[in-house]
C-alpha cells in the first residue's frame, strides 16, 4: 500500500507540511481562517537539529505496537491504515510511550491524533506530500527498505 | 474443527481471540466470563467515574466483536477446575466445557490484608472491575469522605476519578512515597504535590492498625474519619486453577515465551501469568495492559498451531494525574543521568552501554523513541551520545538508520 516516505536530504525544514496537515484536518475551506493566529496541532512534525531536518508521521507499521498497547482499544488497523477513534481515547499517552517513531501527539483537547493519510478528509491523499515544495516527503508504494 | 476455550474476558482474552483468528477462521472459541459485561477496558474505570468516557465508549472492542470472531461467551460463570487429562473445564454450576487448546486469562484479584475491624466498615470497595466502579459510584455523594488504602496506580487513579465528586479524599500507604513501584524518592513527591494541589491528602509511611465503623486508627496515632473505604493495597494473580491442575505456579502461572504453561495444551496470559521480563532475564508478573494483549496474542497464535514468540516484555507505564503526565519503562539499574528543565524531569538509567530504563515526569513527547532503545537493546555508541540532553527525536540516530525507519516498510 502507499505510505508517506521521507527524503530527509531534501527537507528544507520549512514546516509547510505541518500547516497543510492542520488545514486538511480542520474541516474548513479557508486556510487563513483555519490557521491564522492559532496554535496548530498537525499530525506530521518536522524534527531535527541545525544539520538535518525531516518530517515524521505515522509509518502505518505492518505490526503496529500502538494498536496492541492502547488501553482504551481506540487504535485499530484497517485496510493497512492505522486509525484512532478519538471518542474512545482518554489521553493516557500509552501510544506515545510505545511508538518507536514518535509519530503520535495529542490534539487540542488532549486526545491523541495521528496521520490517517488524509483518506477520510476532503483531501483524499496526504496534504503534507501535496504541499511539500521539495519532494522531501513522497506518497508511494515501496516493498522493502530502500 | 478445533475447540478453543478461554477462561477470562479481559485484554488477554481479546489478544488470544485475535491471535487464534490470524490462523484459524473456523475453530470454535468459548469464552468463560465471570463478569456480566462485554469486553471493556479495565484501566478506564477511573476515567468513567471522572466522566471522560462512558459505558459504550469504554468497550475495548466493538459490539460485534464476539460475533465477528465466532465466539460463544458464557457470562456470569466461573471456571472452578481444569482436568488436563480429559481436557475439560468445569464451571461453578457443574457444566463441563471440552477443549483442545485452553488459555487461562483469569486476571487478578485485590489483595486484602487482614485488617482488624474491617468487617465493621459498611461501605467498602475494591477498584479493579467495572462493577467495583459502578457500586462505588452509587455510594458517592458530594459529602463523602473517602479513605483510599494504597497509593499505587489503582488507588491514585481512583482518587483522581472521584476527586470532583466527593468532599474529601485521604490516601494512605505503608510506603514513604506515592507510586512506589514505578517512581523513586525524588520523582514521587512531584506527583504527590500535583495530587495535593487538587485537594487529595496523604498519609504516607503510615498504615491502618484498626477499623472501627467509620474510623481508621493509624499506626502514627492519627485517626481518619470516613464514609467510604477503597482498598487498593495490591493484587494477587488468579493462578489457582492451573496450580490445582498440576501446573507450575509461582506468583503467577509460569509461562514460556510462547505463553505456554507447564501443562500441555494449556496457555496463560495477562495478570494471572508470570512470564520473562527480558531485561531482568527472569520471570515476573507484569500486570500491565499491553503485556496482557501481547501474551494473549502469542497464546492464541500458538493454540491455532502457529509459532509466535513474545520475548521482549518489560515494565512500562504511561499515566497522568490532573494533567501531569508520567512515563516510565524498563528497570532502574546502572548509572543515572538526569535532565531537569522547566517542563519537568527525565531520568535515564544506563548500564554496559545500553539504556535500561527511564522515568519522565512532564516532557513525555515522543518518549517511545527511548522505549525502543531499551526494547531493541540499541548500543548507545550507535546513537548521539548526548541524546539524554535533547528532546526525544529520531535525530539521535544516524542518517542510515533514519532512512530505514522513514524510507522503508516497517
Amino acid at each position: 500500500m502507499k505510505r508517506v516516505y521521507v527524503n530527509e536530504e531534501w527537507c528544507l525544514g520549512c514546516h509547510l507540511c505541518e500547516y497543510n496537515c492542520a488545514f486538511a484536518n480542520s474541516g474548513l475551506s479557508d486556510m487563513a481562517y483555519a490557521l491564522k493566529d492559532k496554535k496548530i496541532f498537525p499530525r506530521i512534525h518536522v524534527e531535527g537539529d541545525d544539520k538535518i531536518t525531516f518530517a515524521v508521521s505515522c509509518r502505518h507499521c505492518e505490526d503496529p505496537i500502538c494498536v496492541k498497547s492502547c488501553i482504551a482499544g481506540a487504535i485499530s488497523k484497517k485496510d493497512g491504515v492505522v486509525k484512532i477513534d478519538r471518542e474512545k481515547c482518554v489521553g493516557c499517552l500509552t501510544c506515545i510511550l510505545v511508538c518507536p517513531y514518535g509519530a503520535l501527539a495529542p490534539g487540542e483537547n488532549g486526545t491523541m491524533q495521528k496521520c490517517e493519510l488524509c483518506l477520510d478528509n476532503t483531501c483524499g491523499a496526504p496534504a503534507c506530500v501535496k504541499g511539500c515544495p521539495n519532494r522531501a516527503i513522497v506518497y508511494e508504494e515501496r516493498s522493502e527498505a530502500e | 474443527m478445533k475447540k478453543y476455550v478461554i477462561i477470562g474476558n479481559g485484554t488477554a482474552a481479546v489478544g488470544c481471540i485475535e491471535g487464534i483468528r490470524t490462523l484459524d477462521k473456523d475453530g470454535k472459541i468459548t469464552v468463560i466470563s465471570a463478569e456480566n459485561h462485554h469486553i471493556y477496558s479495565r484501566p478506564l474505570i477511573s476515567y468513567y467515574l471522572e466522566g471522560k468516557t462512558d459505558l459504550q465508549k469504554m468497550k475495548y472492542r466493538g459490539d460485534g466483536f464476539y460475533k465477528d470472531n465466532g465466539c460463544n461467551v458464557i457470562y456470569g460463570k466461573t471456571a472452578v477446575s481444569i482436568d488436563p487429562e480429559k481436557k475439560t473445564v468445569t464451571l461453578d454450576d457443574g457444566e463441563k466445557v471440552d477443549y483442545d487448546e485452553l488459555c487461562v486469562a483469569a486476571g487478578s484479584r485485590p489483595f486484602v490484608p487482614p485488617f482488624e475491624g474491617l468487617e465493621t466498615v459498611t461501605q467498602k470497595f475494591g477498584f479493579m472491575t467495572l462493577d467495583d466502579a459502578l457500586s462505588l459510584e452509587k455510594a458517592l455523594t458530594n459529602n463523602s469522605r473517602v479513605l483510599i488504602v494504597g497509593a499505587g496506580l489503582i488507588g491514585l487513579k481512583c482518587a483522581e476519578g472521584i476527586a470532583e465528586r466527593v468532599k474529601e479524599i485521604t490516601v494512605c500507604d505503608l510506603a514513604g512515597r506515592v507510586l512506589s513501584s514505578i517512581l523513586d524518592d525524588d520523582c514521587a513527591p512531584v506527583v504527590q504535590r500535583r495530587l495535593e494541589d487538587n485537594g487529595i491528602k496523604f498519609l504516607l509511611s503510615d498504615s491502618v492498625v484498626k477499623f472501627d465503623g467509620d474510623k481508621a486508627y493509624m499506626k502514627s496515632g492519627k485517626t481518619v474519619e470516613f464514609d467510604i473505604l477503597v482498598l487498593a493495597v495490591g493484587v494477587r494473580a488468579n493462578s489457582e486453577l492451573v496450580k490445582q491442575a498440576g501446573g507450575e505456579v509461582n506468583r503467577g502461572v509460569i509461562i514460556n515465551e510462547k505463553s505456554g504453561t507447564s501443562i500441555k495444551n494449556v496457555y496463560a496470559a495477562g495478570d494471572c501469568a508470570e512470564g520473562c521480563d527480558f531485561l531482568l532475564g527472569s520471570n515476573r508478573v507484569l500486570a500491565i495492559l499491553p503485556n496482557a494483549y501481547m501474551q494473549g496474542r502469542a497464546a492464541g497464535v500458538n493454540m491455532a498451531g502457529g509459532d509466535a514468540v513474545y520475548d521482549n516484555a518489560m515494565p512500562m507505564n504511561s499515566i497522568g494525574f490532573f494533567g501531569l503526565h508520567i512515563m516510565t519503562a524498563g528497570c532502574y539499574d546502572g548509572e543515572m543521568t538526569e535532565e531537569k528543565t522547566e517542563a519537568g524531569i527525565k531520568r535515564f538509567f544506563e548500564k554496559d552501554g545500553y539504556l535500561r530504563g527511564f522515568m519522565i515526569i512532564g516532557p513525555t513527547d515522543r518518549a517511545g523513541i527511548y522505549t525502543s532503545l531499551i526494547r531493541n537493546k540499541t548500543p548507545l555508541s550507535e546513537i548521539d551520545a548526548d541524546f539524554t540532553k535533547k528532546v526525544a527525536s529520531s535525530s539521535i540516530f544516524s542518517s542510515e538508520i533514519r532512512r530505514k525507519k522513514f524510507g522503508g516498510v516497517v
